[in-house]
């Protein structure tokens, strides 16, 4: 498949705890292709930041590990790879967005300092030409004055101004791939607008792909060509965008949708729910994890429902109890 | 029309800026300027607005957890605007307060059953046989089995801790609760969940809340008016269908229209807004969101007051030519300020 920039194929990543080690990530598969946004939406502990940490095996050390599967990227299996092949690609090849821009820039060197980094290191450029580069790079991310900008440190800056500088710091040697890890989350509703509008608009120029986790749906609609859904460190669902929002097939993403009020919705009305809540990671059953959690007993909790193509491109996790008309 | 519950008026809290050698004060952060607004009983006012525009300040400024420097808070038509501890404890029995992150909210070190016989304790109700009863009935209407009681906050997850907040604040059948992001930090499904429980205890005990958020459908889901913050400032308040179906402020248009649809087949039609709220240390002489979309109307503004005039019937907007359409405008100073009776 030539169109495809990135596949996992039944991932596993396991974590190391006093209680064994632990799932975090079960059988994921999904592929992303040339120029398109792959959105990961899902529940906190649902695995979807794991799943992205374990492509760019940035997974906490030394409890995190990847048990079973492949990670190709370009036709090479990433989980293959020593550390040291691993930074080349890292910044390089795939980029990658962090939720908390302070915490994903370095306090006490100057941004051109942090964006100059990666053009020496991957691009063997002088530190002079890495500066010049890192203040078109600024300007890419329409940060005014940005000879000025580029002597500042992180905490000069605004939120989301910060988070302009990370993106920079995804794109600046071009990479194939940009994984964004909840981009917006940490920012106010106007400068998300701004944030997501930039994301797209270099998304395309570059001709990138990119890996979005968000648990936001309407980040998910406006951004993604495809969604997977993850319940309980699995895909539940995958397919796209409009499949996702306007057939969903799986009782969890259907919850999901319902549960979420609009600006429609009828005010002051009882909000449909998903009655209780994730069992912790260490009580999960082996079948249906979205029937263990509406309580009910029985055989699809003993036995994992497979993982099935219903209709072109849309993929479901067949339990018969949360997929109808199976 | 019914006395409201909570009147606020014309309320003013600046922090002081401190700097130099001597930390000498060099400046003052108008955190909330100038704000006006009631609450009925029973009813829910949002509050919306981004990040430092003064929200979370106006809700503790309400029970009094800062002190303001100008305006007047009353409270069931007592002023506790300058109320001494002693006198604001017993008011507290009618309002409460939920926070938005009820892991640093609550005592890490008290049981559930500490934590929520604590009002009880403070304000000298009952006996002890008593408050073991009711703490039991509270964990039953929040949804919380009763051998809650005697675990410890951190073992629980987030929307039962914000339950178990919840509980707390309506231990003493409270008429006012200001909560503040009470759902933000949740996950979707666990979100409706506590929308849902906050809506029917609203019913059954009668209470108003201030739901402080920046949720916007959230708040319109939870509202019944809806009041909308820039920098220190209601820029407009209105029902909380009109203000969605029907904004007049160019601030609460960019507002809406930056939210996300979940919708992949919805046009949109997006006012980007360029640059960042500005700082309220330093503010802009006139019109605060006239300065940030460089209004041409802009220098007019400098100077001047801009207070809410009602330019439909219960339907208030700051009379700002940088934001609102002519005919609004006109609206607006054809009217004296409605701050009054906002």
């Amino acid at each position: 498949m030539s169109d495809t920039l990135l596949e996992v194929k039944k991932l596993i990543t396991a974590f190391d705890t006093d209680a064994g080690l632990l799932r975090a990530v079960d059988q994921v598969s999904f592929r992303v292709k040339k120029r398109q946004t792959l959105g990961i939406v899902g529940e906190s502990g649902c695995g979807k930041s794991v799943t992205a940490m374990s492509i760019v095996k940035l997974l906490p050390q030394p409890s995190g590990r990847i048990l079973e599967g492949e990670v190709l990227f370009k036709d090479r299996d990433l989980t293959k790879l020593s550390s040291s092949e691993m930074q080349k690609i890292r910044g390089n090849e795939i980029g990658v967005i962090f939720q908390e821009p302070m915490t994903a820039l370095n306090p006490v060197h100057r941004i051109g300092k942090q964006l100059s980094e990666s053009f020496i290191l991957h691009k063997s450029m002088s530190k002079k030409d890495a500066w010049d580069a890192s203040i078109e790079l600024l300007k890419l991310v329409r940060i005014p004055a940005p000879e000025q900008r580029i002597s500042d440190y992180p905490h000069q800056l605004s939120g989301g101004m910060r988070q302009r500088i990370v993106i920079a710091l995804a794109l600046a040697c071009r990479p194939d791939l940009i994984i964004a890890d909840e981009p917006t989350t940490a920012l106010d509703v106007t400068v998300q607008a701004q944030i997501l509008d930039l994301i797209k608009e270099q998304q395309e120029q570059l001709s990138t792909s990119m890996i979005l986790i968000t648990h936001d749906l309407g980040v998910i609609a406006e951004t993604c060509d495809e969604v997977v859904v993850m319940y309980g460190g699995r895909v539940v669902e995958r397919a796209p965008v409009d499949e996702i929002f306007h057939n969903p097939r799986h009782a969890y993403t259907r919850g999901l949708l319902a549960s979420m009020p609009h600006l429609d919705t009828p005010r002051k009305t009882t909000l449909p729910v998903i009655p209780s809540m994730v069992a912790s990671l260490q009580n999960f059953v082996i079948g249906c994890r979205f029937c263990q959690r509406l309580n009910r007993d029985g055989s699809t909790l003993r036995e994992r429902p497979p993982f099935l193509e219903i209709s072109p491109h849309h993929w479901v996790e067949a339990c018969p109890r949360c997929v109808e008309s199976l | 029309m019914e006395s409201p519950l909570l009147s606020v008026q014309g309320l003013k809290i600046h922090f002081p800026v401190l700097g130099g050698v001597m930390k000498r004060q060099i400046g003052s952060v108008r955190a909330v300027d100038d704000v006006s607004f009631h609450i009925q009983p029973g009813e829910t006012l949002g509050l919306v607005g981004e990040s430092g525009c003064g929200k979370s300040t106006l809700g503790k400024a309400i029970v009094r957890l800062y002190k303001p420097n100008a305006g007047s808070i009353l409270f069931q038509n007592r002023d506790i605007t300058h109320a001494s501890q002693s006198q604001i404890r017993p008011l507290r029995r009618d309002m409460q307060m939920i926070f938005q992150d009820p892991s640093e909210s609550l005592n890490a070190r008290h049981s559930v059953r500490a934590i929520l016989e604590e009002p009880y304790i403070i304000h000298n109700i009952g006996t002890k046989e008593e408050r073991r009863r009711w703490v039991n009935e509270l964990l039953d209407r929040v949804g919380l089995p009763a051998s809650s009681a005697e675990k410890y906050s951190f073992e629980f997850s987030g929307g039962q801790r914000q339950r178990i907040g919840i509980a707390r604040a309506i231990a003493l059948k409270p008429k006012l609760i200001i909560c503040d992001e009470p759902v933000s930090a949740l996950d979707v499904s666990v979100q409706s969940q506590v929308l849902n429980l906050m809506l029917e205890l609203q019913q059954e005990m009668g209470l108003a809340y201030l739901f402080i958020a920046h949720d916007l459908a959230v708040v319109k889901h939870i509202s019944d008016r809806v009041a909308v913050m820039y920098l220190g400032k209601i820029v407009e308040l209105a029902d909380a269908e009109e203000i969605y179906r029907n904004p007049r402020h160019a601030y609460t248009k960019a507002l809406l229209s930056a939210i996300p649809v979940p919708d992949p087949r919805a046009k949109k039609d997006r006012v980007l807004l360029e640059g960042d709220v500005p700082s309220p240390i330093n503010p802009p002489a006139g019109s605060a969101f006239g300065h940030r979309i460089k209004h041409p109307l802009y220098e007019q503004t400098v100077g001047k007051d801009l207070p809410l005039s009602e330019v439909a019937p219960g339907h208030f907007v700051a009379a700002d030519p940088c934001c609102l359409s002519a005919e609004d405008y006109q609206r607006c100073i054809a009217k004296p300020s409605a701050a009054a009776s906002v």
